[in-house]
Protein backbone atom coordinates (compact mmCIF):
# COMPACT_ATOMS: atom_id res chain seq x y z
CA UNK A 1 0.00 0.00 0.00
CA UNK A 2 2.64 2.51 1.07
CA UNK A 3 4.82 1.55 -1.90
CA UNK A 4 2.06 2.19 -4.43
CA UNK A 5 1.44 5.61 -2.90
CA UNK A 6 5.14 6.45 -3.30
CA UNK A 7 5.15 5.34 -6.94
CA UNK A 8 2.05 7.42 -7.61
CA UNK A 9 3.59 10.50 -5.99
CA UNK A 10 6.82 10.00 -7.93
CA UNK A 11 4.93 9.76 -11.24
CA UNK A 12 2.96 12.86 -10.37
CA UNK A 13 6.14 14.78 -9.45
CA UNK A 14 7.87 13.75 -12.68
CA UNK A 15 4.85 14.84 -14.74
CA UNK A 16 4.74 18.14 -12.84
CA UNK A 17 8.37 18.88 -13.52
CA UNK A 18 7.97 18.01 -17.20
CA UNK A 19 4.93 20.27 -17.60
CA UNK A 20 6.56 23.15 -15.73
CA UNK A 21 9.91 22.98 -17.48
CA UNK A 22 9.56 20.89 -20.69
CA UNK A 23 12.81 22.38 -22.04
CA UNK A 24 14.75 20.39 -19.40
CA UNK A 25 13.70 17.27 -21.26
CA UNK A 26 14.88 18.45 -24.69
CA UNK A 27 17.64 15.81 -24.74
CA UNK A 28 15.08 13.05 -24.21
CA UNK A 29 12.92 13.89 -27.24
CA UNK A 30 15.65 15.21 -29.58
CA UNK A 31 16.52 11.70 -30.91
CA UNK A 32 12.95 11.43 -32.25
CA UNK A 33 13.27 14.52 -34.45
CA UNK A 34 14.67 14.82 -37.94
CA UNK A 35 16.41 17.65 -39.79
CA UNK A 36 16.74 19.90 -36.79
CA UNK A 37 13.00 20.02 -35.92
CA UNK A 38 12.07 21.42 -32.50
CA UNK A 39 12.03 18.64 -29.88
CA UNK A 40 9.50 20.30 -27.54
CA UNK A 41 6.09 21.65 -28.59
CA UNK A 42 5.99 25.37 -27.88
CA UNK A 43 2.97 26.71 -29.87
CA UNK A 44 0.97 26.45 -26.64
CA UNK A 45 2.32 25.71 -23.19
CA UNK A 46 2.04 22.02 -22.39
CA UNK A 47 0.86 22.95 -18.90
CA UNK A 48 -2.10 24.91 -20.25
CA UNK A 49 -3.02 22.16 -22.68
CA UNK A 50 -2.90 19.62 -19.86
CA UNK A 51 -5.05 21.74 -17.55
CA UNK A 52 -7.61 22.31 -20.33
CA UNK A 53 -7.56 18.62 -21.15
CA UNK A 54 -8.20 17.72 -17.51
CA UNK A 55 -10.91 20.37 -17.16
CA UNK A 56 -12.82 19.06 -20.20
CA UNK A 57 -12.59 15.46 -19.00
CA UNK A 58 -13.61 16.46 -15.46
CA UNK A 59 -16.59 18.50 -16.67
CA UNK A 60 -17.80 15.76 -19.01
CA UNK A 61 -17.36 13.04 -16.38
CA UNK A 62 -19.06 15.12 -13.70
CA UNK A 63 -22.05 15.89 -15.94
CA UNK A 64 -22.18 12.25 -17.05
CA UNK A 65 -22.09 11.07 -13.42
CA UNK A 66 -24.91 13.36 -12.33
CA UNK A 67 -27.14 12.32 -15.24
CA UNK A 68 -26.27 8.60 -15.19
CA UNK A 69 -26.53 8.17 -11.39
CA UNK A 70 -29.70 10.24 -11.28
CA UNK A 71 -31.20 8.08 -14.01
CA UNK A 72 -30.11 4.86 -12.27
CA UNK A 73 -31.72 6.01 -9.01
CA UNK A 74 -34.90 6.99 -10.84
CA UNK A 75 -35.35 3.68 -12.65
CA UNK A 76 -34.71 1.64 -9.50
CA UNK A 77 -37.55 3.39 -7.60
CA UNK A 78 -40.96 1.70 -7.81
CA UNK A 79 -42.38 4.73 -9.64
CA UNK A 80 -39.64 4.81 -12.29
CA UNK A 81 -39.19 1.11 -12.93
CA UNK A 82 -41.01 1.20 -16.26
CA UNK A 83 -38.39 3.61 -17.62
CA UNK A 84 -35.58 1.11 -17.14
CA UNK A 85 -35.60 -0.34 -20.70
CA UNK A 86 -35.80 3.16 -22.21
CA UNK A 87 -32.88 4.44 -20.13
CA UNK A 88 -30.81 1.38 -21.03
CA UNK A 89 -31.46 2.03 -24.71
CA UNK A 90 -30.50 5.69 -24.43
CA UNK A 91 -27.27 4.95 -22.59
CA UNK A 92 -26.41 2.27 -25.14
CA UNK A 93 -27.04 4.62 -28.05
CA UNK A 94 -24.67 7.11 -26.41
CA UNK A 95 -21.99 4.43 -26.35
CA UNK A 96 -22.69 3.27 -29.92
CA UNK A 97 -22.04 6.65 -31.53
CA UNK A 98 -18.31 6.99 -32.10
CA UNK A 99 -17.12 10.27 -30.55
CA UNK A 100 -15.72 11.32 -33.93
CA UNK A 101 -19.19 11.06 -35.44
CA UNK A 102 -20.66 13.07 -32.56
CA UNK A 103 -18.01 15.74 -33.14
CA UNK A 104 -18.80 15.89 -36.85
CA UNK A 105 -22.52 16.13 -36.22
CA UNK A 106 -22.22 18.59 -33.34
CA UNK A 107 -19.93 21.14 -35.00
CA UNK A 108 -22.61 22.58 -37.34
CA UNK A 109 -24.88 23.13 -34.33
CA UNK A 110 -22.44 24.02 -31.55
CA UNK A 111 -19.59 25.49 -33.62
CA UNK A 112 -15.90 24.67 -33.29
CA UNK A 113 -14.13 24.47 -29.93
CA UNK A 114 -14.80 22.92 -26.55
CA UNK A 115 -18.60 22.52 -26.74
CA UNK A 116 -18.82 19.63 -29.25
CA UNK A 117 -15.97 17.84 -27.47
CA UNK A 118 -17.77 18.10 -24.14
CA UNK A 119 -20.93 16.72 -25.72
CA UNK A 120 -19.12 13.78 -27.30
CA UNK A 121 -17.33 12.85 -24.08
CA UNK A 122 -20.51 13.27 -22.05
CA UNK A 123 -22.52 10.93 -24.28
CA UNK A 124 -19.73 8.41 -24.60
CA UNK A 125 -19.14 8.28 -20.85
CA UNK A 126 -22.76 7.80 -19.74
CA UNK A 127 -23.07 4.05 -20.26
CA UNK A 128 -20.35 2.72 -17.92
CA UNK A 129 -21.53 4.97 -15.08
CA UNK A 130 -25.20 4.13 -15.65
CA UNK A 131 -24.66 0.38 -15.87
CA UNK A 132 -22.40 0.33 -12.81
CA UNK A 133 -24.82 2.44 -10.79
CA UNK A 134 -27.63 0.03 -11.72
CA UNK A 135 -25.50 -2.97 -10.80
CA UNK A 136 -24.48 -1.34 -7.50
CA UNK A 137 -28.05 -0.51 -6.51
CA UNK A 138 -29.24 -3.97 -7.55
CA UNK A 139 -26.54 -5.64 -5.44
CA UNK A 140 -28.17 -4.55 -2.16
CA UNK A 141 -29.56 -7.81 -0.76
CA UNK A 142 -33.30 -8.30 -0.08
CA UNK A 143 -32.53 -8.87 3.64
CA UNK A 144 -30.82 -5.50 3.88
CA UNK A 145 -33.75 -3.79 2.11
CA UNK A 146 -36.14 -5.53 4.46
CA UNK A 147 -34.11 -4.56 7.52
CA UNK A 148 -33.91 -0.94 6.36
CA UNK A 149 -37.68 -0.78 5.98
CA UNK A 150 -38.22 -2.68 9.22
CA UNK A 151 -36.12 -0.23 11.26
CA UNK A 152 -38.39 2.58 10.10
CA UNK A 153 -36.28 4.37 7.50
CA UNK A 154 -38.21 6.51 5.05
CA UNK A 155 -37.64 5.97 1.31
CA UNK A 156 -35.14 8.85 1.20
CA UNK A 157 -33.26 7.61 4.26
CA UNK A 158 -33.02 4.15 2.76
CA UNK A 159 -31.54 5.56 -0.45
CA UNK A 160 -29.03 7.86 1.28
CA UNK A 161 -28.06 5.72 4.27
CA UNK A 162 -28.16 2.21 2.85
CA UNK A 163 -28.50 1.88 -0.92
CA UNK A 164 -26.09 4.56 -2.15
CA UNK A 165 -23.34 3.82 0.40
CA UNK A 166 -23.50 0.13 -0.52
CA UNK A 167 -23.53 0.91 -4.26
CA UNK A 168 -20.78 3.54 -3.95
CA UNK A 169 -17.73 1.35 -4.69
CA UNK A 170 -19.40 0.02 -7.85
CA UNK A 171 -20.53 3.50 -8.89
CA UNK A 172 -17.01 4.86 -8.38
CA UNK A 173 -15.64 2.05 -10.57
CA UNK A 174 -18.00 3.20 -13.33
CA UNK A 175 -16.87 6.80 -12.96
CA UNK A 176 -13.25 5.67 -13.08
CA UNK A 177 -13.76 3.68 -16.28
CA UNK A 178 -15.64 6.58 -17.86
CA UNK A 179 -12.95 9.10 -16.87
CA UNK A 180 -10.15 6.92 -18.28
CA UNK A 181 -11.98 6.43 -21.58
CA UNK A 182 -12.60 10.18 -21.79
CA UNK A 183 -8.97 10.94 -20.99
CA UNK A 184 -7.89 9.25 -24.22
CA UNK A 185 -10.90 10.24 -26.27
CA UNK A 186 -10.50 13.94 -25.44
CA UNK A 187 -7.41 14.10 -27.67
CA UNK A 188 -9.59 13.92 -30.78
CA UNK A 189 -11.34 17.09 -29.59
CA UNK A 190 -8.40 18.96 -31.06
CA UNK A 191 -9.69 18.07 -34.56
CA UNK A 192 -12.49 20.57 -33.91
CA UNK A 193 -10.17 23.13 -32.27
CA UNK A 194 -10.75 22.21 -28.63
CA UNK A 195 -7.66 22.97 -26.58
CA UNK A 196 -6.50 19.52 -25.45
CA UNK A 197 -3.30 17.50 -25.51
CA UNK A 198 -4.47 16.18 -28.88
CA UNK A 199 -3.12 19.44 -30.30
CA UNK A 200 0.46 18.30 -29.68
CA UNK A 201 -0.17 14.91 -31.20
CA UNK A 202 -1.83 16.38 -34.30
CA UNK A 203 0.94 18.92 -34.78
CA UNK A 204 3.40 16.03 -34.63
CA UNK A 205 1.43 13.99 -37.16
CA UNK A 206 1.08 16.89 -39.59
CA UNK A 207 4.78 17.82 -39.41
CA UNK A 208 5.95 14.21 -39.10
CA UNK A 209 7.57 15.17 -35.81
CA UNK A 210 7.58 12.04 -33.65
CA UNK A 211 8.79 14.00 -30.62
CA UNK A 212 5.54 16.01 -30.49
CA UNK A 213 3.43 12.85 -30.87
CA UNK A 214 5.37 11.14 -28.09
CA UNK A 215 5.04 14.13 -25.75
CA UNK A 216 1.28 14.36 -26.12
CA UNK A 217 0.75 10.63 -25.87
CA UNK A 218 3.04 10.24 -22.84
CA UNK A 219 1.35 13.05 -20.93
CA UNK A 220 -2.12 11.64 -21.69
CA UNK A 221 -0.94 8.16 -20.67
CA UNK A 222 0.60 9.42 -17.43
CA UNK A 223 -2.58 11.35 -16.58
CA UNK A 224 -4.71 8.27 -17.23
CA UNK A 225 -2.56 6.13 -14.95
CA UNK A 226 -2.51 8.71 -12.16
CA UNK A 227 -6.27 9.29 -12.33
CA UNK A 228 -6.95 5.54 -12.50
CA UNK A 229 -4.85 4.65 -9.47
CA UNK A 230 -6.15 7.60 -7.44
CA UNK A 231 -9.81 6.80 -8.09
CA UNK A 232 -9.07 3.15 -7.43
CA UNK A 233 -7.66 4.08 -4.02
CA UNK A 234 -10.87 5.99 -3.24
CA UNK A 235 -12.92 2.95 -4.27
CA UNK A 236 -10.90 0.76 -1.94
CA UNK A 237 -11.47 3.19 0.89
CA UNK A 238 -15.25 3.02 0.49
CA UNK A 239 -15.33 -0.77 0.24
CA UNK A 240 -13.07 -1.43 3.21
CA UNK A 241 -15.98 -3.08 5.04
CA UNK A 242 -15.72 -5.95 2.55
CA UNK A 243 -12.16 -6.71 3.58
CA UNK A 244 -10.93 -9.37 5.96
CA UNK A 245 -14.10 -11.39 5.86
CA UNK A 246 -14.14 -14.63 7.76
CA UNK B 1 -51.71 -5.40 24.33
CA UNK B 2 -52.03 -6.16 20.65
CA UNK B 3 -55.45 -6.86 19.24
CA UNK B 4 -55.63 -8.31 15.76
CA UNK B 5 -59.18 -8.04 14.44
CA UNK B 6 -60.46 -9.90 11.38
CA UNK B 7 -57.21 -9.37 9.53
CA UNK B 8 -57.01 -10.51 5.90
CA UNK B 9 -54.51 -10.10 3.09
CA UNK B 10 -55.11 -10.77 -0.58
CA UNK B 11 -52.29 -10.85 -3.12
CA UNK B 12 -53.85 -10.77 -6.62
CA UNK B 13 -57.01 -12.67 -5.69
CA UNK B 14 -55.04 -15.19 -3.58
CA UNK B 15 -55.87 -15.03 0.10
CA UNK B 16 -52.67 -15.40 2.12
CA UNK B 17 -54.13 -14.42 5.49
CA UNK B 18 -57.82 -15.15 6.00
CA UNK B 19 -59.80 -13.42 8.73
CA UNK B 20 -57.33 -13.84 11.60
CA UNK B 21 -58.24 -12.50 15.03
CA UNK B 22 -56.07 -12.87 18.11
CA UNK B 23 -55.08 -10.94 21.21
CA UNK B 24 -51.50 -10.81 22.43
CA UNK B 25 -51.15 -9.82 26.10
CA UNK B 26 -48.32 -7.54 27.24
CA UNK B 27 -45.08 -9.30 28.06
CA UNK B 28 -46.09 -12.55 26.33
CA UNK B 29 -43.93 -14.50 23.93
CA UNK B 30 -46.27 -15.63 21.18
CA UNK B 31 -45.00 -18.02 18.52
CA UNK B 32 -46.75 -18.23 15.17
CA UNK B 33 -46.01 -21.63 13.72
CA UNK B 34 -46.91 -23.10 10.34
CA UNK B 35 -45.53 -24.59 7.15
CA UNK B 36 -44.13 -22.38 4.42
CA UNK B 37 -46.91 -20.63 2.56
CA UNK B 38 -49.21 -20.75 5.57
CA UNK B 39 -49.33 -16.96 5.80
CA UNK B 40 -47.45 -16.75 9.09
CA UNK B 41 -44.80 -14.31 7.84
CA UNK B 42 -47.40 -12.13 6.12
CA UNK B 43 -49.37 -11.99 9.37
CA UNK B 44 -46.24 -10.89 11.23
CA UNK B 45 -45.33 -8.28 8.60
CA UNK B 46 -48.78 -6.74 8.79
CA UNK B 47 -48.17 -5.90 12.45
CA UNK B 48 -45.46 -3.36 11.52
CA UNK B 49 -47.11 -2.65 8.16
CA UNK B 50 -44.33 -3.97 5.95
CA UNK B 51 -47.41 -5.51 4.37
CA UNK B 52 -50.61 -3.46 4.37
CA UNK B 53 -53.70 -5.46 5.39
CA UNK B 54 -56.48 -5.82 2.81
CA UNK B 55 -59.08 -5.71 5.54
CA UNK B 56 -59.32 -5.82 9.30
CA UNK B 57 -57.24 -3.85 11.74
CA UNK B 58 -54.54 -4.07 14.39
CA UNK B 59 -54.68 -2.16 17.65
CA UNK B 60 -51.55 -1.69 19.74
CA UNK B 61 -52.48 -0.47 23.23
CA UNK B 62 -55.83 0.54 21.81
CA UNK B 63 -54.37 2.57 18.95
CA UNK B 64 -55.19 1.60 15.36
CA UNK B 65 -51.81 1.13 13.64
CA UNK B 66 -53.15 2.43 10.32
CA UNK B 67 -53.45 5.90 11.88
CA UNK B 68 -49.67 6.14 12.47
CA UNK B 69 -47.27 6.82 9.54
CA UNK B 70 -45.68 3.45 8.68
CA UNK B 71 -42.06 4.53 9.27
CA UNK B 72 -42.91 5.98 12.68
CA UNK B 73 -44.80 2.83 13.65
CA UNK B 74 -41.78 0.70 12.69
CA UNK B 75 -39.43 2.77 14.83
CA UNK B 76 -41.55 1.81 17.85
CA UNK B 77 -41.50 -1.90 17.00
CA UNK B 78 -38.36 -4.03 17.02
CA UNK B 79 -37.87 -6.24 13.97
CA UNK B 80 -35.37 -9.09 13.63
CA UNK B 81 -35.21 -11.36 10.59
CA UNK B 82 -33.59 -14.57 9.46
CA UNK B 83 -30.06 -13.98 8.20
CA UNK B 84 -29.97 -10.91 10.50
CA UNK B 85 -30.08 -8.28 7.66
CA UNK B 86 -27.25 -6.26 9.20
CA UNK B 87 -26.05 -3.31 7.11
CA UNK B 88 -22.69 -4.55 5.79
CA UNK B 89 -21.19 -1.05 5.40
CA UNK B 90 -21.88 -0.08 8.98
CA UNK B 91 -20.03 -1.21 12.08
CA UNK B 92 -21.72 -3.27 14.79
CA UNK B 93 -22.15 -0.12 16.88
CA UNK B 94 -23.66 1.84 13.97
CA UNK B 95 -25.99 -1.03 13.16
CA UNK B 96 -27.31 -1.19 16.70
CA UNK B 97 -27.65 2.60 16.76
CA UNK B 98 -29.88 2.64 13.66
CA UNK B 99 -33.25 3.25 15.29
CA UNK B 100 -31.98 5.53 18.10
CA UNK B 101 -30.34 7.66 15.40
CA UNK B 102 -33.55 7.75 13.36
CA UNK B 103 -35.28 8.90 16.55
CA UNK B 104 -32.56 11.57 16.94
CA UNK B 105 -31.27 10.54 20.33
CA UNK B 106 -28.23 12.55 21.36
CA UNK B 107 -24.83 10.95 20.73
CA UNK B 108 -23.96 10.15 24.36
CA UNK B 109 -27.25 8.39 24.95
CA UNK B 110 -26.84 6.35 21.75
CA UNK B 111 -23.32 5.30 22.68
CA UNK B 112 -24.35 4.29 26.19
CA UNK B 113 -27.27 2.28 24.80
CA UNK B 114 -25.07 0.49 22.22
CA UNK B 115 -22.58 -0.55 24.92
CA UNK B 116 -25.39 -1.62 27.24
CA UNK B 117 -26.91 -3.86 24.55
CA UNK B 118 -23.56 -5.35 23.51
CA UNK B 119 -22.94 -6.26 27.14
CA UNK B 120 -26.44 -7.70 27.46
CA UNK B 121 -25.72 -9.99 24.49
CA UNK B 122 -22.32 -10.97 25.91
CA UNK B 123 -20.29 -9.15 23.29
CA UNK B 124 -17.47 -7.05 24.74
CA UNK B 125 -18.24 -3.48 23.60
CA UNK B 126 -14.59 -2.49 23.24
CA UNK B 127 -13.91 -5.50 21.06
CA UNK B 128 -17.04 -5.59 18.91
CA UNK B 129 -18.33 -2.02 18.63
CA UNK B 130 -16.15 -1.05 15.67
CA UNK B 131 -16.17 -4.34 13.78
CA UNK B 132 -18.02 -4.83 10.53
CA UNK B 133 -20.71 -7.54 10.31
CA UNK B 134 -18.54 -9.57 7.92
CA UNK B 135 -16.00 -9.95 10.72
CA UNK B 136 -18.47 -11.73 13.03
CA UNK B 137 -19.53 -15.38 13.29
CA UNK B 138 -23.10 -16.37 12.42
CA UNK B 139 -24.16 -16.51 16.06
CA UNK B 140 -22.65 -13.10 16.78
CA UNK B 141 -24.35 -11.57 13.74
CA UNK B 142 -27.68 -12.96 14.93
CA UNK B 143 -27.18 -11.46 18.39
CA UNK B 144 -26.29 -8.08 16.90
CA UNK B 145 -29.45 -8.31 14.75
CA UNK B 146 -31.59 -8.80 17.85
CA UNK B 147 -29.67 -6.10 19.73
CA UNK B 148 -30.42 -3.69 16.87
CA UNK B 149 -34.10 -4.60 17.05
CA UNK B 150 -34.12 -3.86 20.81
CA UNK B 151 -32.03 -0.68 20.61
CA UNK B 152 -34.80 1.86 21.15
CA UNK B 153 -36.34 -0.29 23.91
CA UNK B 154 -39.50 -1.17 21.97
CA UNK B 155 -42.39 -2.68 23.91
CA UNK B 156 -42.98 -5.06 21.02
CA UNK B 157 -40.44 -7.17 19.14
CA UNK B 158 -41.27 -9.03 15.93
CA UNK B 159 -38.98 -11.89 14.89
CA UNK B 160 -39.16 -13.74 11.58
CA UNK B 161 -37.38 -17.11 11.83
CA UNK B 162 -34.63 -15.40 13.83
CA UNK B 163 -32.72 -18.63 14.50
CA UNK B 164 -33.24 -20.25 11.10
CA UNK B 165 -29.68 -19.70 9.89
CA UNK B 166 -27.97 -21.00 13.04
CA UNK B 167 -26.62 -24.49 13.68
CA UNK B 168 -28.46 -26.51 16.38
CA UNK B 169 -26.06 -25.85 19.25
CA UNK B 170 -25.89 -22.11 18.74
CA UNK B 171 -29.63 -22.04 18.12
CA UNK B 172 -30.39 -23.63 21.49
CA UNK B 173 -28.21 -21.03 23.19
CA UNK B 174 -29.78 -18.17 21.26
CA UNK B 175 -33.26 -19.38 22.24
CA UNK B 176 -32.22 -19.55 25.89
CA UNK B 177 -30.73 -16.04 25.71
CA UNK B 178 -33.88 -14.70 24.11
CA UNK B 179 -36.03 -16.20 26.85
CA UNK B 180 -33.86 -14.64 29.57
CA UNK B 181 -33.68 -11.25 27.90
CA UNK B 182 -37.42 -11.27 27.37
CA UNK B 183 -38.08 -12.02 31.04
CA UNK B 184 -35.66 -9.31 32.06
CA UNK B 185 -36.97 -6.58 29.77
CA UNK B 186 -40.64 -7.60 29.75
CA UNK B 187 -40.79 -7.10 25.99
CA UNK B 188 -43.77 -8.56 24.16
CA UNK B 189 -42.44 -10.85 21.43
CA UNK B 190 -44.16 -12.25 18.37
CA UNK B 191 -41.96 -14.87 16.73
CA UNK B 192 -42.55 -16.77 13.50
CA UNK B 193 -41.12 -20.24 12.98
CA UNK B 194 -41.84 -23.47 11.08
CA UNK B 195 -40.31 -25.51 13.91
CA UNK B 196 -42.87 -26.87 16.38
CA UNK B 197 -40.08 -27.76 18.84
CA UNK B 198 -39.00 -24.13 18.90
CA UNK B 199 -42.62 -23.03 19.34
CA UNK B 200 -43.23 -25.34 22.31
CA UNK B 201 -39.87 -24.54 23.83
CA UNK B 202 -40.24 -20.76 23.62
CA UNK B 203 -43.90 -19.86 23.45
CA UNK B 204 -46.21 -18.72 26.22
CA UNK B 205 -48.86 -19.09 23.58
CA UNK B 206 -48.73 -20.71 20.18
CA UNK B 207 -50.69 -19.71 17.08
CA UNK B 208 -50.86 -22.49 14.49
CA UNK B 209 -51.49 -21.35 10.93
CA UNK B 210 -52.24 -23.36 7.83
CA UNK B 211 -53.38 -22.20 4.41
CA UNK B 212 -54.04 -18.62 5.47
CA UNK B 213 -56.16 -19.56 8.47
CA UNK B 214 -55.44 -19.47 12.19
CA UNK B 215 -56.28 -23.02 13.31
CA UNK B 216 -55.55 -22.76 17.00
CA UNK B 217 -54.23 -20.13 19.38
CA UNK B 218 -53.54 -21.50 22.81
CA UNK B 219 -50.96 -22.39 25.46
CA UNK B 220 -48.41 -25.08 24.55
CA UNK B 221 -50.09 -27.49 27.01
CA UNK B 222 -53.45 -27.11 25.31
CA UNK B 223 -51.93 -27.39 21.82
CA UNK B 224 -50.15 -30.62 22.78
CA UNK B 225 -53.01 -32.22 24.69
CA UNK B 226 -55.94 -30.94 22.67
CA UNK B 227 -54.91 -30.14 19.11
CA UNK B 228 -57.83 -28.40 17.40
CA UNK B 229 -57.47 -30.15 14.05
CA UNK B 230 -55.68 -33.12 12.54
CA UNK B 231 -53.21 -30.75 10.95
CA UNK B 232 -52.13 -29.36 14.33
CA UNK B 233 -51.68 -32.95 15.51
CA UNK B 234 -49.57 -33.70 12.45
CA UNK B 235 -47.35 -30.69 13.10
CA UNK B 236 -46.76 -31.96 16.62
CA UNK B 237 -45.71 -35.38 15.37
CA UNK B 238 -47.97 -38.04 16.92
CA UNK B 239 -45.09 -40.22 18.10
CA UNK B 240 -43.62 -37.40 20.14
CA UNK B 241 -46.67 -36.08 21.92
CA UNK B 242 -46.07 -37.68 25.34
CA UNK B 243 -42.50 -36.40 25.35
CA UNK B 244 -43.55 -32.90 24.35
CA UNK B 245 -46.08 -32.93 27.17
CA UNK B 246 -43.40 -33.98 29.64
CA UNK B 247 -41.01 -31.31 28.40
CA UNK B 248 -43.63 -28.69 29.35
CA UNK B 249 -43.77 -29.86 32.97
CA UNK B 250 -41.05 -28.87 35.41
CA UNK B 251 -39.99 -31.54 37.92
CA UNK B 252 -40.44 -29.31 40.95
CA UNK B 253 -44.10 -30.13 41.82
CA UNK B 254 -43.38 -33.85 41.44
CA UNK B 255 -40.45 -34.11 43.82
CA UNK B 256 -41.18 -36.63 46.56
CA UNK B 257 -39.16 -37.30 49.71
CA UNK B 258 -36.82 -40.23 49.52
CA UNK B 259 -33.47 -41.40 48.34
CA UNK B 260 -32.33 -42.36 44.90
CA UNK B 261 -28.93 -43.43 43.66
CA UNK B 262 -26.89 -42.25 40.71
CA UNK B 263 -26.50 -38.95 38.90
CA UNK B 264 -28.90 -36.16 39.92
CA UNK B 265 -30.89 -33.68 37.82
CA UNK B 266 -31.31 -29.97 38.60
CA UNK B 267 -34.49 -28.55 40.08
CA UNK B 268 -35.02 -26.50 36.89
CA UNK B 269 -35.20 -29.65 34.76
CA UNK B 270 -38.39 -30.91 33.11
CA UNK B 271 -40.07 -34.27 33.59
CA UNK B 272 -38.75 -35.18 30.16
CA UNK B 273 -35.20 -34.74 31.42
CA UNK B 274 -36.05 -36.92 34.44
CA UNK B 275 -37.57 -39.61 32.20
CA UNK B 276 -34.57 -39.62 29.90
CA UNK B 277 -32.14 -39.84 32.78
CA UNK B 278 -34.07 -42.70 34.42
CA UNK B 279 -34.50 -44.68 31.19
CA UNK B 280 -30.93 -44.21 30.04
CA UNK B 281 -29.38 -45.32 33.32
CA UNK B 282 -31.97 -48.05 34.02
CA UNK B 283 -33.16 -46.55 37.31
CA UNK B 284 -36.69 -46.29 38.67
CA UNK B 285 -36.05 -42.94 40.35
CA UNK B 286 -33.55 -40.09 40.02
CA UNK B 287 -32.45 -37.66 42.76
CA UNK B 288 -33.14 -33.94 42.32
CA UNK B 289 -30.66 -31.35 43.56
CA UNK B 290 -31.01 -27.60 43.84
CA UNK B 291 -28.52 -25.22 42.22
CA UNK B 292 -26.15 -25.50 45.17
CA UNK B 293 -26.16 -29.31 44.88
CA UNK B 294 -28.27 -29.92 47.99
CA UNK B 295 -30.59 -32.98 47.63
CA UNK B 296 -34.29 -32.05 47.46
CA UNK B 297 -35.73 -35.54 47.04
CA UNK B 298 -36.43 -37.73 44.03
CA UNK B 299 -38.63 -38.09 41.01
CA UNK B 300 -39.80 -41.58 40.12
CA UNK B 301 -40.09 -43.14 36.72
CA UNK B 302 -43.72 -43.99 37.55
CA UNK B 303 -44.53 -40.30 38.11
CA UNK B 304 -42.99 -39.32 34.79
CA UNK B 305 -44.90 -42.04 32.94
CA UNK B 306 -48.16 -41.05 34.65
CA UNK B 307 -47.67 -37.39 33.65
CA UNK B 308 -46.94 -38.38 30.05
CA UNK B 309 -50.48 -39.63 29.55
CA UNK B 310 -53.02 -37.45 27.83
CA UNK B 311 -55.01 -35.52 30.48
CA UNK B 312 -58.68 -36.41 30.48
Amino acid sequence: MKMSVLIRLAALALLGVFLARPDWFDWLFAPLTRNGQAAIYTQNSLLNLTLNHLAIVAAATLAGSVVAIGLAILVTRPAGREFLPLSRTLANVGQTFPPVAVLALAVPVLGFGTAPTLLALFLYGLLPIFENALAGLASVSPEVHEAARGTGMTDGQRLLRVELPLALPTILAGIRISAIISMGTATIGSTVAASTLGETIMAGLINTNLAFVAQGALVVGALAIIVNTSLFAIERHFSRYRQDQR
Amino acid sequence: MIEIEHLSKLFDETCVVDDVSMTIPDGALVVIVGTSGSGKTTLLRMINRLVEPSSGRILIDGRDTSTIPAHELRRQIGYAIQGHGLFPHRTVGQNIATVPNLLRWDADRVKARVDELLALFQLDPAEFRDRYPSQLSGGQQQRVGVARALAAAPKLLLMDEPFGALDPIIRARAQEDLRQIQRRLGTTIVLVTHDMNEAIHLGDRIAVMDRAKLLQYDTPQEIVTRPATDFVGELLGTGERPFRLLSLQPVRPFIEPGEATGAAIGEGASLRDALEEALWSGRTAVPVHDIAGKPLGRVTLATAIRQAARPQ
